[in-house]
């Protein structure tokens, strides 16, 4: 009989779906415990100091115990607003162009300095507006740590766009165009409205991983102890402030570095879901 | 009302491939227009010459003359865009907008165009839900409901709404049925039917038996040449050209 034995089929086809259902499962453990060893050391350090000064108080002089971080609470805030404001439009728009006009070679040269950018070090970044802004400028200030906040973030925004849209099916296009909707009115209103989910994920991304950034900040919104809401002024921001108590000897500063990392991590938390919650309203969900 | 086409010696190439050679013919109005021919024939692009649609490939180039009632289609200053809002289109496979609405879709062709008035784009979407055959199935969720949660064929129908929503002189139909079952393909049959009071509608299709089911008139297409054109009656029982004889009786193709 060629028919063979239907327990031994059974069996290696189990060891093998167990093996296999096994080395998928260790590999999503090996990512997701770090993650979870981070957060709660975060959360175990920082829950202590958690308390309504945090967020209302100025710093205190080392030595005297209490003090929040309020106004560097406020500086990341006017930081990731001007960083925002450059790098999501200027982001999008690129990545339309590259989906829509780019397949030629000004749109190679463009995608492939856009993938360079993103493997630029941050502090190569902040640098480099320190050189633009900072020094023509004369002064530090928080307009010029959101330049390059917002330049950081182009490259992701862009590339993200482009790959969902060109995900977005040709027979959409088609669909709209065959309306007689111009191409400027199908670009905008049907194919990047239909690929919004995804260019949302990839906002969240881009806007996640800037507002934790430490190094392009030094030289250009460069930290400040005192309140400033000036975008002209030099101002602190919650990364730098972590960082100069981090590496303070002072134990109470230390207790506030850590406090600052959990709040930093609650507030890019919160800001995706709040994003995310704004831009789905409706019937308007993922599809193919 | 419908208008007439007049194709004269139109010619069609994508890059260097020549797709149409020397097309002539007169598509009468307010009736329905088959056009039949095997894969590959060209039967697709010679529709899509006719709303311009061909030129949005890239390096695609048609040479020739299209006159849809008095409007030279390919004329000086004639802009593609002017062209579509004239002539509905509805393709082989149902494309709805996924992220609207069932109302947004069939007013989808207005509203991006500027037209905003709410009580009469109520009306339109009504109107043409329902000319579409579609009204009754969905008129309790049009603005719940996606138009890509509706079924392969109800899909279909809102294809064809959202066409009839901008309210052209002209539809053509790319294979609409063809990824459809045999009851959806029946309705979309009807639909033709009642169409062309009111619009010229011109069908590509691989099914002879639909072509002679919906169609007046029907244009073989053979290797990007139109072999033979006539009533469609006279097409399928006593065709002069041997090949279209051929096709029709499924010797090849």
């Amino acid at each position: 009989m060629l028919k063979p034995s239907k327990t031994s089929v059974s069996l290696r086809r189990r060891l093998s779906n167990g093996l296999a259902l096994s080395g998928i499962t260790l590999a999503t453990a090996i990512v997701v415990v770090p993650l979870i060893l981070i957060m709660g050391t975060v959360a175990y350090h920082g829950i202590s100091g958690l308390n309504w000064a945090f967020f209302t108080q100025m710093p205190k002089p080392p030595g005297e115990t209490g003090g929040g971080m309020a106004n560097a609470l406020v500086g990341s805030g006017m930081i990731l607003m001007i960083a925002s404001a450059i790098g999501i439009p200027m982001g999008i728009g690129t990545g339309i162009f590259l989906a829509e006009y780019g397949r030629n070679a000004y749109g190679d040269v463009v995608r492939f300095t856009a993938d360079v950018l993103n493997g630029v070090p941050s502090i190569v970044i902040g640098l480099t507006a320190w050189a633009l802004v900072v020094v023509t400028q004369g002064h530090f200030s928080a307009f010029s740590g959101g330049i390059a906040l917002g330049i950081m973030m182009i490259p992701t925004v862009s590339r993200t766009t482009e790959e969902v849209l060109l995900m977005v099916p040709q027979s959409v296009r088609e669909a709209a165009l065959g309306l007689g909707i111009p191409q400027w009115r199908t670009t905008l209103s049907v194919v990047v409205r239909t690929a919004m989910s995804g260019i949302v994920t990839g906002i969240m991304l881009a806007f996640a991983r800037i507002a934790g950034e430490t190094a392009p900040l030094m030289f250009t919104a460069f930290g400040n102890q005192f309140w400033s809401t000036s975008f002209r002024e030099p101002v602190a921001a919650v990364p730098l402030q972590i960082y100069v108590y981090a590496i303070s000897p002072f134990d109470e500063w230390h207790r506030l570095a850590w406090t600052g990392a959990f709040v930093l991590i609650l507030l890019i938390a919160g800001a995706m879901i709040l994003f995310r919650f704004a831009t789905s309203r409706g019937i308007m969900r993922e599809t193919t | 009302m419908g208008v007439g086409i007049h194709v004269r010696n139109l010619n069609a190439w994508f890059g260097t491939k020549q797709a149409l050679y020397d097309i002539n013919l007169e598509i009468p109005a307010n009736q329905a227009t088959a056009v039949i021919g095997p894969s590959g024939c060209g039967k697709s692009t010679f529709v899509r010459c006719i709303n311009r649609m061909h030129e949005t490939i890239p390096e695609a180039r048609v040479d020739g003359k299209i006159q849809m009632g008095d409007t030279d289609v390919y004329g000086r200053g004639i802009s593609p865009v002017s062209i579509r809002r004239r002539i509905g289109m509805v393709f082989q496979k149902p494309n709805p907008f996924p992220t609207m609405s069932i109302y947004d879709n069939v007013a989808a062709g207005l509203k991006l165009n500027g037209f905003h008035k709410r009580r009469e784009l109520d009306e339109v979407v009504e109107r043409s839900l329902q000319n579409a055959a579609l009204w009754d199935e969905v008129k309790d969720d049009l603005k719940k409901k996606s138009g890509i949660s509706l079924s392969g064929g109800q899909q279909q129908r809102l294809c064809i709404a959202r066409a009839l929503a901008v309210q052209p002189e002209i539809m053509l139909m790319d294979e609409p049925a063809s990824a459809l079952d045999p009851i959806s393909t029946s309705k979309i049959e009807d639909l033709i039917f009642q169409l062309k009071q009111d619009y010229t509608i011109v069908i590509v299709t691989h099914n002879m038996q639909q072509a002679a089911r919906v169609a007046d008139h029907t244009g073989f297409f053979l290797m990007g040449k139109l072999i033979e054109f006539d009533k469609t009656e006279k097409m399928f029982t006593n065709p002069t050209d041997k090949r279209t004889e051929d096709y029709i009786t499924g010797r090849f193709g």
